[in-house]
């Protein structure tokens, strides 16, 4: 296929890996010693540049998106339609005075920040963003992504702790305590997908999805293991960026807004910038697991640059998450809590041996049937049991000692 | 300091001496177990230049037990400091030399 | 002996160094966190990705966060007033000596006799997962096994008593 509209349009088969073939071009000018690396920081410029702008539009596109679901217009007055408005909250956050607390721990206050946003960057560096446009081609690049989304945890702890704020502490508490449930149903959600495309590098799961029967593509989303798996993915990264209904770390009504409250100025900007690029990363796994990464979603688009399809899925994630902060309430701790344990724990651990059913029944059509009915099921009988009225009981309160 | 080998088992072994002295000399019950841990680090170090430097890499010996070591090492991890928030709630402390009684 | 070599090893032993001095306990778990983290990364120096990743993974992102739990729920973060070392820190201190002296002079003694291999080893995450499932298949079962008792035991241990039945 691809093959085939290569021969027939050059000019398409540019498109879609002009960056790709830009970098060749800028690399080409220095000695062949130097090239690998100065083609990987060509890279990183990429990335370090194209996420932040993506993160400007995006603040732009949630305040006026929010405004449109709330009924009022949200931001309008810095250029055309206020599109210009990150640009002046930027300027802002850079000139503004920047506060430590006077007893905060000033040399982990200040690191917190860096942390955060130095170990999300590194997260893209497997994520695969085109045809041939992977920063590092990892064998364990999935295994990389979770031990990095791992170390933001410990971030965002530096972080409350550091302020000598007990907002901030408890904002933080529930944060990690929050990413640290749901870190489990992440790890173990995508551990499905490693089962059936047999390979931990985010490019080889892309390239196993990469197929089409007729017009309709092979991703792991269109199975029924898989849109389980994607489903309880979604929710998980939800929580795991701290997004609403999951953001009870930030929950402005009890704790004025959690970790990153004693933050002002630019190290509040990359506190900031840090969950967004969170959320780009974690919407670039899910698109990369389970929506077939940058394949086309029909074989007759497949003509439109790979890049573009990565870009859109992320930015579709996005929209999603708007929608959900636009929509939804904010859930207790103890049901959130309860939700991680009780219900999406054992729903994903189900879901694996759903998997290794459909690896091992084979092709045709009994195991769509058969996966699809044990899914069902369980989530019915599972729902049930948790949705029982007693559970809604009155609150229990327990102290601190 | 000839061949890499020895660099490699010289910091392990410093890390080693480094995590016992934390344990033996510290007085709080979570770095004494910090100081477990990174004993445990130190022995995972030791595997894994074995396993890079040794005469049979393909068997994957050394890094096969320095995986297995990281997950035993979470488990002792948590029942540890189960056991030791355990100890405080029952004892008002932490502090290991304060923790004398046998008797409840 | 690279550059890299020396500057992750004295990464990793004055993170070890800090920890082990520090007087506050959350700087004693930051600084483990850094031992850690170039311990990870003088794994992937020695070509072991698959280690390495596991060692950030599960100790900077499970066994740090559950130190600094265990640290704020001991109220460990206030500092102690009568000093952080045992009365015994000298004879800790001397053991710690004295057991680095053994080793040392056993690496530097021993070393002649190891055979020299230097090509890189290649450990693919497939030849990982084919030695877990295949050679080394029971002491997989055996570490699942282990990691449910852990959970289920740490989870009793560290139980409220006032929400069990006396």
């Amino acid at each position: 296929m691809i093959a085939a509209s290569a021969a027939a349009n050059p000019f398409i088969v540019d498109a879609d890996q002009v960056f790709v073939l830009l970098r060749d071009w800028l690399v080409g000018f220095l000695p062949a010693a130097l090239r690998p690396a100065a083609g990987a920081v060509l890279g990183v410029i990429a990335i370090v540049c194209v996420f932040p702008g993506l993160f400007a539009l995006t603040t732009v596109f949630e305040r006026k998106g929010l405004g449109r679901m709330q009924n009022r217009l949200g931001p309008n007055r810095v250029g055309p339609f206020g599109f210009f408005q990150p640009i002046a909250d930027g300027i802002k956050s850079l000139t503004k005075e920047d506060i430590v607390p006077l007893r905060a721990n000033a040399v982990v206050h200040f690191l917190a920040p860096l942390v955060l946003v130095a170990t999300v960057f590194m997260g893209f560096a497997v994520l695969p963003m085109g045809r041939n446009m992977v920063l590092v081609d990892m064998d364990a690049g999935l295994l990389f992504f979770f031990a990095m989304g791992a170390a933001t945890e410990l971030s965002i702890f530096m972080a409350g702790w550091s302020s000598r704020n007990k907002y901030s502490l408890l904002g933080a508490m529930r944060a990690v305590a929050q990413m640290i449930s749901y870190e489990v149903v992440l790890l173990l959600s995508s551990v499905s997908v490693v089962m059936i495309s047999g390979s931990l590098s985010l490019s080889k799961i892309v390239a196993a999805q990469d197929q089409y029967s007729g017009v309709f593509p092979h991703w792991y989303i269109f199975t029924p293991w898989g849109l389980a798996g994607f489903l309880v993915f979604a929710i998980a990264a939800t929580a795991e960026t701290n997004r609403s209904p999951f953001d009870l770390p930030e929950g402005e009504s009890e704790l004025v807004a959690g970790y990153h409250i004693e933050y002002s100025g630019f190290k509040f900007a990359l506190f900031f910038l840090g969950e967004y690029l969170a959320m780009f990363s974690i919407s670039g796994l899910g698109t990369t697991l389970f929506l077939g990464g940058w394949s086309a979603p029909f074989s007759f688009l497949a003509w439109v640059p790979s890049w573009i399809w990565f870009f859109g899925k992320v930015m579709l994630f996005i929209f999603v998450f708007i929608w959900m902060r636009g929509t939804l309430p904010r859930l207790r701790q103890d049901q959130l809590m309860n939700f991680a344990w009780k219900f999406v724990l054992p729903f994903t651990l189900l879901n694996l041996v759903v998997t290794a059913l459909w690896r091992f029944m084979g092709p045709g059509w009994s195991r769509w049937i058969v996966c699809s009915l044990i899914l069902l099921a369980a989530y019915v009988v599972m729902g049930r049991l948790e949705m029982r009225s007693d559970h809604f009981g009155r609150r229990s309160y327990r102290y601190a000692e | 300091m000839t061949t890499p080998l020895a660099g490699y088992l010289l910091v392990a072994a410093l890390l080693f001496a480094i995590g016992l002295g934390g344990a033996l000399a510290r007085r709080n019950a979570i770095v004494v177990l910090i100081g477990i841990e990174l004993m445990l680090n130190a022995a995972n170090l030791n595997l894994v230049a074995f396993w890079r430097f040794g005469p049979l890499p393909e068997a994957l010996t050394g890094m096969m037990f320095a995986i297995f070591s990281i997950a035993v090492a979470a488990a002792e991890a948590a029942v540890g400091l189960g056991l030791i928030i355990a100890v405080y709630r029952h004892a008002g402390t932490a502090e290991l030399d304060k923790i004398d009684r046998m008797k409840g | 002996m690279s550059a890299i070599f020396y500057l992750l090893a004295v990464i990793t032993l004055a993170g070890g160094l800090a920890t082990v001095l520090l007087k506050q306990l959350v700087h004693c778990a930051l600084a483990a966190t850094v031992a850690f983290a170039g311990l990870a990364l003088l794994f992937l120096q020695l070509d072991a990705q698959f280690a390495g990743f596991a060692q950030i993974l599960v100790y900077i992102g499970a066994v740090a966060i559950l130190i600094v739990f265990a640290i704020l729920l001991t109220h460990g973060s206030h500092m102690p007033k009568d000093g952080v070392f045992s009365r015994s820190w000298a004879l800790g201190l001397v053991i710690a000596a004295g057991v680095f002296a053994i080793l040392g002079w056993a690496v530097l003694a021993g070393i002649s006799a190891v055979p020299r291999q230097n090509a890189p080893p290649s450990a693919t995450v497939r030849d990982i997962g084919e030695a877990l499932v295949g050679r080394y298949v029971l002491p997989l079962e055996i570490v699942a096994l282990l990691l449910t008792a852990a959970t289920i035991g740490a989870v009793v241990v560290a139980m409220h008593e006032k929400a069990s039945p006396r």
